[in-house]
């Protein structure tokens, strides 16, 4: 019995997920809706002063997409764990981290990129100087997959757990600090006018690194979840 | 030691609320780590005996009552 | 293929014989910790001078040093038990990495209040946020996120295993924890104590902080050893080894 190849399979599993995602549209919104809401605490907090809102928009947006994507991250598997479709990919013949790649790039159009598209929308509720968008858009696009990539793998270390929300983000948030220093450092710099290229530059190796890796650790992981 | 020499050194040059406290804290911290497995080791012990009881308990029930022995079976 | 390894290590694989040896061994070790720790606080509280920029309250040093060497030790033995318990699966390497755990934590958590400690006066502030205090907070955040990990798992084992892989990718950490005050402009000091070549210190400080050091990893073993006892009692229980134990302390 002859199997499909890996270029068919990952095109069959991209286009699984995306249409189950777009089954549930209401879960794509949720994030969207969160960040917004958290945005527009920040000057009812601090008082809507330019300068001060000014200063704290590239972070604020940042770590406001960060924790959106935090509460997606938990339903990455839990309904293929519940349904048994995820047992049933580990046993198939196509490779483990492929597939496992095209579920995480499902789920970061998913879920990140809405969160991007209303980048500009949340930074500029902030008074981000309109300079400074292109840099925030691309830290983001850098900084995001990242988070996928690297939620992914602790996704898949407490899958079938119980309480696992709170515990992943315990996990995530201490091994995200890199990519949030480089990401709001490169929009800060830019604030200001110094060169953001080379804080970019690091978000992007090591989002290349984690194409390569973390799949393969996520498939690592994974089989010792389930292992039961 | 005199009574002079031991404010002073208590003292710390002047330090003193900043370097106790921090001593005090590491013997507390290390403290609590040298008891925590002896406290849990009396539980798992105690809990242990405890289910040892009860399954002789159980077994003796058992075997108050009179059980067929099998009889073997021609091949 | 593993004709190398001798005999005795293959035993002390062995739940029941790793628990009589680490009975044996944890006194002494508890012994060595105290006579070395009483020895190292007597030469850092009473024999060594005072600092001519610090004064007195550089004293923590003889704490937070050896807590913060202890806290990237202890995560090492963590990290490479976590791989021999992931690639061998044996029993013991898994309690040992996650026995290790918490020992790791308290030892980064003295590290971050000594440190708070002894900044408020020398740097004027209780934290900053530079290379070397982020990272090591982070490395906080890994011991307690491998230690929440292995309990959130019904079955130990896979608890253990799925810990394991996480100390594994948190080990990252340790060389930036380390290597920190190079790499970045950092409010807190470089390094003055060397592996190799003449050390910044004064020798009369510097012996009761090797002294200290020392304490501090026999400290870490009888810590490692009582805890790994307990822990092969609570997870052997059905085993006849553990029955004996328990019988055989009943008025206790």
């Amino acid at each position: 019995m002859s199997h499909a190849g890996a270029a068919t399979a990952c095109a069959a599993m991209l286009r699984r997920d995306l249409t189950l995602a777009w089954r549930r549209r209401g879960d794509i919104t949720m994030p969207v809706l969160y960040a917004l809401i958290v945005t527009m605490l920040f000057p009812f907090a601090l008082g809507p002063e330019d300068t001060l809102l000014q200063r704290i928009a590239g972070g604020v947006v940042l770590v406001t997409v960060l924790l959106a994507m935090l509460l997606a991250l938990d339903a990455m598997f839990s309904s293929d764990i519940e349904d048994g479709s995820l047992e049933q990919l580990v046993l198939a013949p196509q490779p483990l981290a492929l597939m496992l790649g095209m579920k995480i790039l499902a789920h970061w159009i998913t879920t990140a990129l809405p969160l991007i598209v209303i980048a500009p929308l949340l930074a500029g509720m902030l008074h981000l100087p309109t300079a400074v968008m292109p840099v925030l858009l691309l830290a983001l696009l850098l900084a995001t997959p990242l988070l996928s990539l690297l939620g992914a793998v602790l996704v898949a270390l407490t899958a079938g757990t119980r309480r696992s929300g709170m515990l992943l983000a315990l996990m995530l948030l201490p091994l995200c600090v890199p990519a949030v220093i480089f990401a709001a450092g490169a929009v800060a710099a830019a604030q200001q006018g110094l060169p953001w290229l080379a804080p970019l530059a690091w978000l992007g190796s090591a989002l290349v690194l984690a194409i390569v890796l973390a799949p393969l650790a996520c498939a690592a992981a994974l089989r010792i979840a389930l292992d039961a | 030691m005199s009574m002079h020499a031991l404010q002073v050194f208590l003292a710390m040059g002047g330090y003193a609320a900043y370097v106790w406290p921090a001593y005090a804290l590491f013997f507390i911290v290390l403290i609590a780590d040298t008891l925590a497995p002896v406290l849990r080791r009396r539980r798992v012990l105690r809990e242990l005996r405890a289910r040892l009881a009860r399954q002789s308990a159980r077994q003796g029930r058992s075997n108050g009552t009179p059980t067929p022995t099998p009889t073997p079976t021609s091949p | 293929m593993s004709n190398w390894i001798p005999l005795w290590v293959h035993k002390l694989g062995s739940p029941p014989t790793f628990y009589r040896f680490a009975g044996i061994v944890m006194p002494w070790m508890m012994a060595l910790a105290l006579v070395t720790g009483a020895l190292g606080l007597y030469g850092g509280l009473v024999l060594a001078p005072a600092d001519y920029q610090q004064g007195d309250a550089y004293r923590i040093i003889f704490i937070h040093v050896p807590c913060a060497w202890m806290s990237m030790f202890v995560y090492a033995v963590m990290g490479m038990s976590s791989v021999i318990a992931l690639v061998w699966r044996i029993k013991l390497a898994e309690v040992v990495a996650m026995e290790s755990a918490p020992i790791g934590a308290a030892f980064t958590f003295i590290t971050l209040v000594t440190g708070s400690l002894w900044g408020k006066p020398m740097w004027g502030t209780w934290w900053t946020w530079d290379a070397r205090l982020t990272s090591e907070l982070v490395l906080l955040f890994l011991y307690l996120g491998v230690i929440g990990l292995y309990h959130a798992f019904e079955d130990r084992r896979q608890g253990a295993r799925a810990a394991a892989f996480l100390a594994i990718i948190g080990i990252i950490n340790v060389p930036i924890v380390h290597f920190s005050v190079n790499w970045w402009n950092t409010l807190h000091q470089g390094s003055t104590v060397k592996l190799f070549g003449p050390s910044k210190i004064a020798w009369d400080m510097l012996w009761p902080l090797l002294t200290m050091t020392l304490a501090t990893k026999f400290y870490y073993v009888a810590s490692l050893f009582r805890r790994v006892r307990t822990d092969l009692l609570a997870l052997e229980g059905g085993k006849d080894w553990v029955r004996e134990i328990a019988r055989s302390e009943d008025d206790r």
